[in-house]
């Protein structure tokens, strides 16, 4: 990459600054012309000196010569204008296409970097730097060449202009200008200098605040919090102490320049006036002088602006440019290349050694032979055995020594080979922030494959983004092409590969996650109008399985249109529906002005009140005691502990006062506690059978008199739709899980379960689950989840070498073993090398090395090394 | 039944004989009720606890599996709590307990009684004394089949 920034901008768009400059050159003569039009305006229209006879063949007369003039000078404005509009413009593309072209290099070498570079190197310095720190760099692209050309030439325009007037003036006007042309510089430097720490203390500022960001668990555990405060307030210090110089300096320059400027036009008046007075120099041309100088110190202003921020720019390219200059970089072929290249034979390590610069080295001597066709088990004591693994899927690369895969030097293939024929699952791999599906599928995106069938006017706007793609030296590839390489999971299409997703994921033991995943998630009926149907077929099955045995009335509560449910909020009675949106969320209802008419309508306000007044009597007597902060407010009351103290004045005054003397929002604070009862939880005797008759007439008139513009803010419980905004557990249901059975949710989750098998329904639940989304780096998933699913990612590739390092760790005992015997079972007679926690593992491999602090201890089968005297025996014993 | 009935329940409990009412109806408002049909398992011997269930109406069997097959050892009814050892010093259930006939049963977690015991000191003492009480049974009953097998 170009150390400097005028290398990376004539490399890269030399032709489009020759054109900049170009169009600024022919823009000088109309810029020169409409200088020269005023004072001929003056002097010879209105003036009347000097009137040509004809004008272009034509005789004028003294006012339309000065219309055609004055005619002429608007043209000259409006092209003068235009030829402004068309270099803005183009200056204005060219700095967007190079700051996206230096972007995307920059993110290129964070591709190339080595792996070890990042343990040194923290994404919240290297986030700024490719985001805010070269930002206003585009600005300066567009103008690094054509403002000094052309504020430069206007002002030798200028001056030439006065020159021509007067020689005297001419020299007067720029006496000063070569003292500012040393001075500057000079005082320029210190900024520079000033500049570059800016950046850095910056940076160092970002890389803190992420580092806080992740160790925020860390902060509150060790109450450092104040500590990590006075950091950043001493570095946010420097930074101020910094700026403020700058902004000092930088002021002092344009204090001097605008003194210096302020002293040419003494030289004006005093000598321009001297000459005018005696003859030697005409008004008109002392008033068109210094009209000229007037217009002289913008340009002379703009080209020292320039300079200031072309230093700027320089540092700051400077400064991020050297961040991104690594040695080590890993070759831009690796990544680039297209080769194929078989795992055949095994992979020979001879005498590799691995270590980082300065470090003691992690693996010394490394000499061994890795069967591509049989599994071997990595164990040991120390350091090394992990660095191994990853040397083996290619991850890393070695420090000396060398890998060798039949004829091929293992470092030297690009990873098109080693990217797809190999596959490397750590203890905590990353997931992507995606759907379980995208994350899946991850390692069979390497190329875009297919198009994605579009509409022609797409490919209208495709074909210009590939365009501008190619002109910023971008990626062409098209990121919404079908990039999922289906052929290298053994399947023929998406359908084919659905099945065997399903497959991977049991081979882990991930399909029961994942069908629960599927069952907490809603679907959107118009997608996917199938699972719709078939899940309204289960809820079918479920109603008909509950009337032939009505045992099955005690574990789950059908919702009727015509019965009250206890086991739901009042609130949900009252709607009959799920709320879609903030309008009828329950702590929103008791203000919402279509409720209240409702319950106004069936004369259940006050009684609704007085149950509020209830509730809130019970949940202070209950919880007025406890300390703030117990888990009870939290868990239990329907009131926090900051709010008791207000419903306890509230208390207080309907005591004396009566409940006709509360203030609107009183009586909303306490209406809003009612709308959480349910039933048959809360067993508080609030809920008589003529409360529930009249809630039910509320129901039916909230559902009848609904406006229409209210309609989409709640999904209405129908027995024969499907409700869009329920999860497909509770559209099967229809209803709720009965409060007070004994374990009623794992044995309705059997019934579901049941239900489900028999409908052949599992599977599309699964494929439900598939979409969840993982979170960031999947933290919505738990440890075991996140490494069964990159378990999965790397079996679905069916690489030809898969590498697992203490992959299963975060599984249960039972778990564990299962996913074990399935991954043995699907690797038979391919390559896998697996770093084991449990030497006794290894027996069910073919071969096993022994690895003690860096080296190879022993090496071979089992059975021959398991004998008194090896390591590995210690170790086997010692478990 | 409402909260109101089952205070006064747990008030009859000798264990819960000197606690304020509110704190009662605390209790009871955080535990989640249960049903149980006869024959149904409240929990089983060797499992870890999480919660003790004070009978509300019904009748319960306790049940020792020994080396000589499962045997009865007591019977439980109304107003008894069962289950607080497991939750007291956090070993596994000693015995398992069946429902013998319809339940209802209260259910306390671990936490929760755990809090109880902290807030109200009358609680542990009451604790420690049918603790003690049991273990006085105990002795006697060892002290009896020692003998037994002296003979």
């Amino acid at each position: 990459m170009e150390s400097s920034i005028f290398r990376f901008i004539l490399r890269h768009s030399v032709r489009q600054q020759i054109v900049l400059t170009l169009m600024t050159l022919a823009s000088f003569p109309f810029l020169y012309a409409s200088l020269d039009l005023p004072k001929r305006i003056v002097n010879e229209a209105i003036a009347g000196k000097k009137l040509p006879e004809s004008f272009l063949g034509f005789h004028l007369d003294q006012v339309t010569y000065l219309f055609v003039l004055c005619g002429l000078f608007l043209t000259l404005v409006l092209v003068n204008g235009a030829f402004k509009y068309v270099i803005n413009t183009y200056k204005g593309r060219l700095g967007e296409r190079m700051l996206r072209r230096l972007r995307y290099e920059l993110y290129v070498r964070v591709l190339r970097f080595p792996l070890p570079r990042f343990r040194k190197m923290s994404s919240g310095e290297i986030i700024p730097m490719i985001t805010a720190e070269v930002e206003p760099l585009g600005g300066f692209i567009g103008d690094a060449i054509a403002i000094p050309v052309f504020q430069g030439g206007t002002l030798l325009v200028y001056i030439a202009f006065i020159f021509v007037q007067d020689p005297v003036l001419g020299a007067a006007a720029v006496s000063l200008y070569p003292f500012q042309g040393w001075l500057i510089p000079r005082l320029q430097r210190k900024v520079n200098q000033l500049g570059k720490q800016r950046v850095r203390a910056m940076r160092q500022i970002a890389d803190r605040i992420g580092e806080t960001v992740s160790g925020i668990q860390e902060v509150h555990t060790h109450n450092t919090a104040s500590w990590h405060l006075a950091d950043l307030s001493h570095r946010l210090g420097d930074v101020y102490r910094i700026r403020f110089e700058i902004y000092q300096r930088k002021f002092f320059v344009k204090f001097l320049n605008n003194f210096i400027n302020q002293l040419t036009p003494f030289f004006f008046y005093s000598i321009g006036g001297y000459l005018v007075i005696h003859g030697q120099l005409s008004f008109g041309a002392l008033v068109a002088v210094l009209a000229a100088y007037k217009d002289l110190a913008a340009p002379w202003k703009e080209l020292l602006d320039w300079y200031q921020q072309k230093e700027d720019n320089r540092i700051k390219y400077e400064q991020v440019v050297e961040q991104f200059h690594v040695p080590d970089l890993l070759a831009e072929r690796l990544l680039r290349e297209e080769e194929d290249v078989p795992f055949k034979g095994s992979l020979s390590f001879r005498n590799v050694g691995f270590g980082e610069d300065g470090g003691s080295p992690i693996l010394e001597g490394v000499t061994c032979d890795i069967p591509l066709d049989s599994h071997t088990a990595l164990i040991g004591v120390g350091s090394g055995r992990d660095e191994l693994a990853q040397l083996a899927a290619r991850v890393l690369l070695p420090s000396s020594g060398q890998i060798r895969l039949g004829e091929h030097d293992y470092a030297e293939l690009p990873e098109s080979v080693t990217g797809r024929r190999a596959a490397y699952v750590g203890a905590a791999p990353y997931l992507f922030s995606a759907s379980l599906y995208d994350n899946l599928v991850y390692g069979l995106r390497h190329r875009p494959l297919r198009e994605n069938g579009e509409s022609e006017e797409a490919a209208e706007h495709r074909k210009r983004r590939m365009t501008e793609s190619v002109l910023s030296g971008n990626a062409t590839d098209d990121v919404h092409a079908d990039w999922i390489d289906y052929a290298a999971a053994g399947c023929d299409g998406p359908e084919d590969l659905k099945a065997r997703i399903l497959r991977v994921v049991t081979m882990v033991s991930l399909q029961d996650d994942v069908y629960g995943m599927g069952l907490n998630r809603t679907v959107d009926p118009e997608r996917r109008p199938d699972v719709a149907a078939r899940v309204m077929e289960a809820r079918d099955a479920m109603r008909a399985m509950m009337l032939n045995n009505p045992d099955l009335g005690r574990l789950v509560e059908r919702f009727d249109p015509d019965r009250y449910a206890a086991n739901a909020t009042l609130a949900e009675n009252l709607l009959f529906g799920t709320p879609v949106g903030p309008i009828f969320q329950t702590d929103a209802l008791a203000s919402n002005p279509y409720m209240l008419h409702v319950l106004d309508k069936v004369g259940l306000t006050d009684t609704i009140l007085e149950t509020g007044h209830k509730v809130a009597e019970t949940m202070v007597e209950l919880f007025a005691g406890l300390p703030p902060g117990h888990e009870f407010f939290e868990r239990f009351s329907f009131i926090g502990f900051a709010e008791l103290p207000e419903y306890q004045a509230i208390l207080a005054r309907t005591a004396k006062e009566g409940l006709g003397a509360l203030r609107p929002e009183e009586r909303t604070r306490l209406m809003t506690l009612p709308f959480k009862l349910i039933g048959a939880r809360h067993r508080l005797g609030l809920m008589t059978p003529d409360l529930e008759k009249k809630l039910l007439q509320a129901r039916h008139l909230f559902a009848s008199d609904l406006p229409a513009d209210l309609k989409h803010a709640v999904a209405f419980f129908d027995p024969d739709a499907y409700n869009a905004a329920a999860s497909i557990q509770d559209n099967i249901l229809f209803g709720k899980m009965v409060y007070g059975q004994a374990q009623v949710q794992s044995k309705v989750g059997r019934i579901v379960a049941e239900l489900v098998d028999q409908l052949h329904l599992r599977d599309t639940i699964v494929e439900v689950g598939l979409e969840h989304p993982v979170g960031v780096a999947g933290s919505r998933l738990s440890a075991a989840q996140r490494q069964k699913a990159a378990l999965a990612r790397a079996l679905l590739k069916r690489p030809d070498l898969l590498v697992l390092s203490e992959a299963t760790s975060g599984l249960d005992t039972s778990s564990q073993s299962k996913v074990h015997s399935a991954i043995l079972g699907e690797r038979k007679g391919c390559g896998l090398v697996w770093v084991l926690q449990r030497a006794g593992l290894a027996r069910a491999f073919e071969r096993v090395i022994v690895m003690k602090d860096g080296r190879i201890a022993e090496h071979g089968r089992f059975d021959e090394l398991n004998r008194p005297g090896t390591l590995l025996h210690e170790l086997v014993s010692a478990e | 039944m409402s909260i109101a009935e089952e205070v006064n329940c747990l008030r009859r409990i000798p264990l819960f004989a000197n606690i304020d009412t509110s704190k009662l109806k605390l209790l009871a408002f955080t535990s989640e009720r249960l049903s149980f049909r006869s024959g149904d398992i409240l929990f089983e011997q060797d499992e870890m606890g999480t919660c003790a269930y004070i009978l509300l109406r019904g009748e319960a069997e306790v049940i020792v599996t020994g080396p000589g097959g499962p045997l009865t050892v007591a019977t439980l009814g109304s107003n008894e709590i069962v289950g607080e050892i497991a939750i007291l010093c956090d070993v596994p259930r000693t015995a398992t307990v069946r429902a013998s006939s319809d339940l209802e049963a209260l259910c306390v977690p671990k936490d929760h009684f755990l809090q109880m015991i902290a807030d109200f000191p009358q609680m542990g003492l009451e604790i420690m004394r049918s603790l003690a009480h049991r273990l006085e049974q105990t002795t006697t009953r060892l002290r009896e089949v020692l003998a037994a097998q002296a003979i």
